[in-house]
């Protein structure tokens, strides 16, 4: 038994190597895929294109406006008396925010202490209208402040608020000065929370994809027909199939894992032996989803069809682009059966906070138990395929 | 019989063919029409931005009024978990790291003492911001309480106070699903047409079979169009049932036309189908087709087209690489349509990038096949 494995082996990875689309596909894609993904995975909110409606020709009103532009945050795409222009140029894209700075606006600052604004936000990407309008509303409330007398008024620099905080309370006011401090990404560098999940996601994509398509192409050939005539046990020829994919799959994250921290400069606070523990483990699922899927197709066409709707599934439920904690509840329940959100939280974690094994024995504990489970299954399903 | 007339009898008999070919493969059929409305549900049901469960947690080192006040808005501040109180910032620490807190909410001691006296106090606001933009939201909302808390304490007198009326245009309700359903219509386009033709051609390629049919009476256009029109409906098919369903499920409005988005989505179909032949034309195997239709097609019209991640976002160079990308052009089209209801004034730009695309890329893969047959 032994020896008919050690003969697969060397066949499995004497085929590997001389398939040069094989190896390109192994390698090359990868790395673009790491580089050019990182660079695109980003939600950060850029500069809003602000369309100001100036109904009251006051130097107040342009105050106002002024203000906007001096954030960073705005910049102004043009100027209207009416709201007409400023709709059409929401329509059309030229603005993503519009501000209604409506008749009597400097008048009812200084009669009523009180004023109306109208901001018109193009909301079709819900989570970016939300983070303009929290700006726009920070720098409102900022303006009122100032056109009400105060003299605290905290600047914001790099996440970081710095108040005057010895500054004494306003006409006996109490004064609460808030500041907030971003951990673990103090620069909020969109790269450092992606690459790990990309990471993981190609490993995934290229673990399922390859022993899927591997196992399936034999099917296509004939030549696992053949096989099942000879005297390999099953399990011999999915271990021998299985084993050479696992290594190239901890090479791969190996790879990546250099390339995250040389070329993204992702801190690794953590230990790396558990990360690739962590590794380990999950190819074991990743390699048993692949051979399932190698038990369902016919084609390589059907073969890559299927693994490409799973790859979907695991991918949105995993919270590598939207938070797992934003799902609804049962969304969340099933997600914990998905090895790629726990492998991803393992992996930012133990990378970005050092995180230990005290802190991640649930994630690797969950991805042991979907590990072996996925890939017990797989391997009866197989057999009960192959007999 | 005329000659033209021939011709198009021939194409027809060769496209039943095809047809019935499709329509007995019914796994893969079931697989490409069902698939495509399980994706939609995912997308409506599991993909939101917004976290609507911060869990808080409040460091005061001295209980006293003004701690437990505060922790009162916490708990009623609607999207909060509040946890049981932490002793010291120090604790704080291995909770956030664990990722058992999301924000640390951190008093000064005597808090209620310092306030009665009028003395300035200093709150801070610690978010786990390993994401970015969850963290800053998370940030924002608890900075939000405090402000309020700061507020209802009492107005300074003569404070001028902007009351600001938000409209949030085009998706009111800030719902994710209407955001993603026009992505996901050129996802699924994308991958019944390029995917689907370049690895149905070239399996025929490899098999051997092409050839026959190149000994047949079938002229190569003929044999294309017959190979190609088959996976067009069902690819059509698909948006309907996808858009149907968006509709019934998830009341995702139309504001615009449905011509005018049915008719965009047949381009792009086109365009899809064209880099299929084209990708079949210049590759010898299934594997190298299936590759160069994923690395050349989804992958770009998944990541590079605003589908998940804004345009407007990426890196400028990287901005200016999405003008080659498809369905960059094509989302643009149904959001605009689906969202804001306009029309073919303000949509030709996009319709234009789209037609010529479909031109130049049907000019080389018919140079290419044509090559290729001869």
């Amino acid at each position: 038994m032994w020896r008919a494995l050690r003969v697969l082996l060397r066949k499995e990875f004497l085929q590997i190597r001389r398939d040069t689309v094989i190896l390109r596909m192994l390698f090359i894609m990868p790395m673009i895929q790491l580089l050019v993904l990182s660079n695109v995975a980003t939600f950060e909110v850029k500069t809003a294109q602000l369309w100001v409606v100036d109904q009251d020709h006051t130097p107040a009103a342009r105050a106002l406006a002024d203000r906007f532009t001096a954030s960073g945050r705005f910049a102004v795409a043009g100027w209207s008396v009416v709201a007409a222009p400023g709709e059409d140029a929401l329509l059309s894209g030229a603005a993503t925010a519009m501000l209604v700075i409506p008749p009597g606006f400097a008048r009812d600052v200084v009669r009523d202490r009180h004023a109306v604004l109208q901001l018109v936000l193009n909301a079709e990407n819900g989570s970016q209208a939300g983070v303009t309008q929290a700006y726009a509303a920070e720098i409102i409330s900022r303006h009122a402040r100032e056109l009400g007398g105060e003299t605290w008024q905290p600047a914001r620099r790099g996440g970081v608020v710095h108040g005057a905080g010895d500054a004494a309370p306003v006409r006996g006011r109490p004064v609460i000065e808030v500041r907030t401090r971003s951990r673990y990404n103090p620069s909020l560098d969109y790269r450092r929370f992606m690459v790990p999940g990309i990471l993981v996601q190609l490993i995934t994509l290229i673990g399922t994809l390859m022993t899927a398509l591997n196992i399936v192409r034999e099917k296509e050939a004939g030549t696992l027909d053949q096989l099942n005539v000879t005297p390999v046990r099953p399990a011999v020829f999915i271990a021998a199939k299985l084993l050479p994919l696992w290594v190239i799959g901890l090479v791969e994250f190996a790879v990546g894992v250099l390339v995250a921290a040389v070329v993204f400069r992702v801190p690794m606070e953590g230990s790396l032996p558990l990360l690739f523990l962590g590794a380990g483990v999950f190819l074991l699922a990743a390699l048993g989803v692949g051979l399932w899927v190698s038990t369902v197709s016919d084609t390589q066409q059907q073969a890559l069809f299927v693994t490409f709707s799973l790859m979907m599934v695991y991918i949105l439920m995993s919270g590598l682009f939207t938070p797992v904690r934003a799902m609804p509840s049962w969304v969340q329940v099933v997600a914990q059966l998905n090895p790629m959100m726990h492998f991803i939280a393992m992996v930012r974690a133990v990378l970005l906070k050092g995180a230990g094994i005290a802190d991640v024995w649930r994630q690797l504990l969950a991805l042991a138990l979907l590990g072996t489970g996925i890939l017990a299954l797989a391997v009866a399903q197989y057999r009960k395929r192959a007999a | 019989m005329s000659r033209r007339g021939g011709a198009w009898q021939a194409l027809m008999a060769f496209m039943r063919k095809e047809v019935r070919h499709l329509l007995r493969d019914r796994r893969t059929l079931a697989i490409l029409l069902l698939l495509p409305l399980a994706q939609l549900l995912l997308f409506g049901f599991a993909v939101r931005t917004d976290i609507t469960s911060v869990r808080v947690g409040v460091v005061a080192p001295a209980p006293d009024a003004a701690a437990a006040a505060l922790r009162a808005r916490f708990e009623h501040g609607g999207r909060f978990l509040l946890l049981p109180p932490i002793a010291t910032a120090a604790a704080l620490e291995p909770l956030l790291r664990a990722g058992r807190v999301d924000v640390g909410v951190v008093l000064e001691p005597a808090m209620a003492a310092s306030l009665a006296a009028g003395q300035a106090v200093r709150v801070l606001v610690v978010a786990d911001a390993v994401d970015p933009n969850t963290g800053t939201m998370m940030q924002n909302y608890a900075s939000a309480v405090l402000r309020d808390w700061q507020a209802s304490l009492g107005a300074a007198p003569g404070a001028v106070t902007l009351e600001t009326r938000v409209r949030m245009r085009f998706n009111p309700t800030l719902e994710s699903v209407n955001l993603f359903v026009p992505g996901l219509i050129a996802l699924i386009l994308t991958m019944v047409t390029s995917l689907m033709t370049a690895i149905s051609l070239s399996r025929e390629k490899e098999q051997g079979t092409f050839e026959l049919l190149l000994v047949s009476p079938l002229h190569p256009w003929q044999i294309i169009i017959g190979k190609v029109l088959p996976y067009l409906a069902l690819a059509m098919a698909n948006v309907v049932t996808v858009l149907l369903a968006a509709w019934l499920v998830f009341g995702v409005p139309f504001r615009g036309s449905v011509v005018l988005l049915l008719a965009a989505s047949m381009l792009f179909a086109l365009v899809g189908l064209a880099v299929g032949v084209l990708i079949a034309a210049v590759t010898s195997s299934q594997l190298a087709a299936m590759l160069a239709a994923l690395g050349g097609m989804m992958l770009p019209n998944t990541m590079l087209s605003g589908l998940i991640f804004p345009v407007a976002s990426m890196p400028r160079p990287l901005q200016f690489v999405t003008g080659i990308v498809p369905a960059r052009w094509f989302i643009e089209i149904v959001r605009g349509i689906m969202l804001k209801g306009v029309g073919v004034s303000l949509l030709w730009p996009q319709l234009s990038v789209l037609l010529l695309m479909l031109v130049v890329l049907l000019a080389l893969a018919i140079r290419r096949t044509s090559v290729r047959l001869s």
